[in-house]
């Protein structure tokens, strides 16, 4: 007896299923959790900028923000930790046809790699970076990093946390970058035009990205996720081309959103080619012309 | 749709229609596209997914404007929607929706 084939409910497919390893979702990202966000912005921005997906390459270091290069059906590498940097670095170097998108945490990026980031913006590594920045250290248990607000309760700081956090626009502008821009992720839509906008841009190009954690962060300083939203909502005052010197995340001040800085200068490549390798610039030229 | 001062256009403007499509089990509850739906068609379901939380619901579908902001924001990629597909009747210059 044959069986009669009968029509399936097909199952709907998210717009990002082609980007995204299915079999890996549910990811581990807490309920509530921003980066989620962030990533899926990220995939969106990948996607419109129509940029050559298969010559792009996502890098993530260690955290709960580092999961995200195991889950895109994209070349990707989960690096050490805080050496996401420099192994884009080396990608990039070793094929300058990749994209390469960095996808990290501020632990990894600005705590334990901080050198690196310092070192690739100075040198002007033509790489888009993308720090979500969830105040904590969410993966081990919410201890204080090194973007804390200052008075902000976490595990190691029960009281209030008695340091100055990071301006990560400043240190970024600081240090070289050519693109500096800085969103929550509320504001998705700004996001994933700034992540386009980065993409598309030669150079070292740094995007901070805001994100709730409400596990660790939210629930010592007494905020639910959707508190934590509104106070992005509220608090926010988009500024483009702020002044990058003020730009310290103060929630009582209210925190400056928008593009900051957005110049052009030679990438490293580029220098490198002119000074040891002028025949490969020669035929860069030629190519272009002809 | 509500205007708090009707645009002099209005009646020649036609607001989009969407279809929300819901991946039940990929949700998290976290509730973030119930909170922010520009017109509160979403709701918590009473209803548990495989993995205990309750998933959203549309209830208000005929509110729905296929504004996507439901889709990216859902930290999931549980949640999305569609533009209702539309006709156009014989004799009829304008386009209408199917309901």
């Amino acid at each position: 007896m044959q069986d009669i084939p009968t029509p399936s409910k097909k199952q709907p497919c998210h717009p990002l299923d082609d980007l995204i390893r299915t079999d890996r979702i549910p990811h581990i990202w807490c309920p509530g959790c921003g980066i989620g966000t962030v990533f899926s912005a990220c995939l969106a921005a990948l996607k419109g900028s129509g940029i050559n997906l298969r010559k792009t390459v996502m890098v993530s270091g260690i955290g709960c923000s580092g999961r995200a290069a195991g889950y895109v059906k994209l070349d990707s590498f989960h690096t050490t930790h805080g050496r996401a940097i420099p192994f884009a670095t080396g990608l990039k170097l070793a094929n300058p046809e990749l994209n390469i998108v960095v996808f990290s945490g501020d632990g990894d990026l600005f705590a334990i790699g901080g050198n690196h980031f310092i070192h690739a913006a100075r040198r002007n590594m033509d790489m888009t970076v993308i720090c979500v920045n969830n105040l904590n250290y969410g993966m081990t248990g919410g201890q204080v990093a090194a973007t804390t607000p200052h008075l902000a309760k976490s595990t190691t700081t029960p009281i209030g946390n008695p340091e100055t956090p990071f301006n990560l626009p400043l240190m970024a502008y600081a240090c070289g970058a050519t693109y500096v821009a800085r969103w929550t992720m509320l504001h998705i839509r700004d996001l994933t035009d700034s992540i386009t906008e980065a993409i598309c841009k030669k150079g070292f190009s740094f995007i901070e990205a805001l994100s709730p954690c409400p596990v660790n962060y939210g629930r010592r300083n007494k905020q639910k996720p959707l508190d934590m939203l509104r106070l992005y909502q509220e608090k926010a005052i988009i500024k483009n081309h702020a002044d990058p010197s003020t730009l310290d995340i103060d929630f009582e001040k209210g925190i400056i959103l928008g593009k900051f800085i957005d110049l052009d200068r030679p990438t490293f490549i580029e220098q490198y080619d002119k000074i040891y390798r002028p025949s490969r610039l020669q035929e860069n030229v030629s190519e272009l012309n002809s | 749709m509500e205007f708090w001062r009707v645009p002099f256009d209005a009646d020649t403007i036609q607001v989009t229609l969407g279809i929300v499509h819901i991946l039940e089990d990929r949700c998290k509850g976290c509730g973030y596209c119930i909170e922010y739906c520009p017109k509160q068609a979403l709701e918590f379901s009473t209803n548990f997914n495989q993995k205990g939380y309750h998933p959203p619901v549309v209830v208000k579908p005929e509110e729905c404007v296929n504004c996507h902001y439901c889709e990216i924001i859902c930290p999931e990629f549980a949640i999305f929607s569609v533009e209702y597909p539309r006709i156009t009747e014989p004799g009829q210059t304008e386009t209408k929706h199917v309901i």
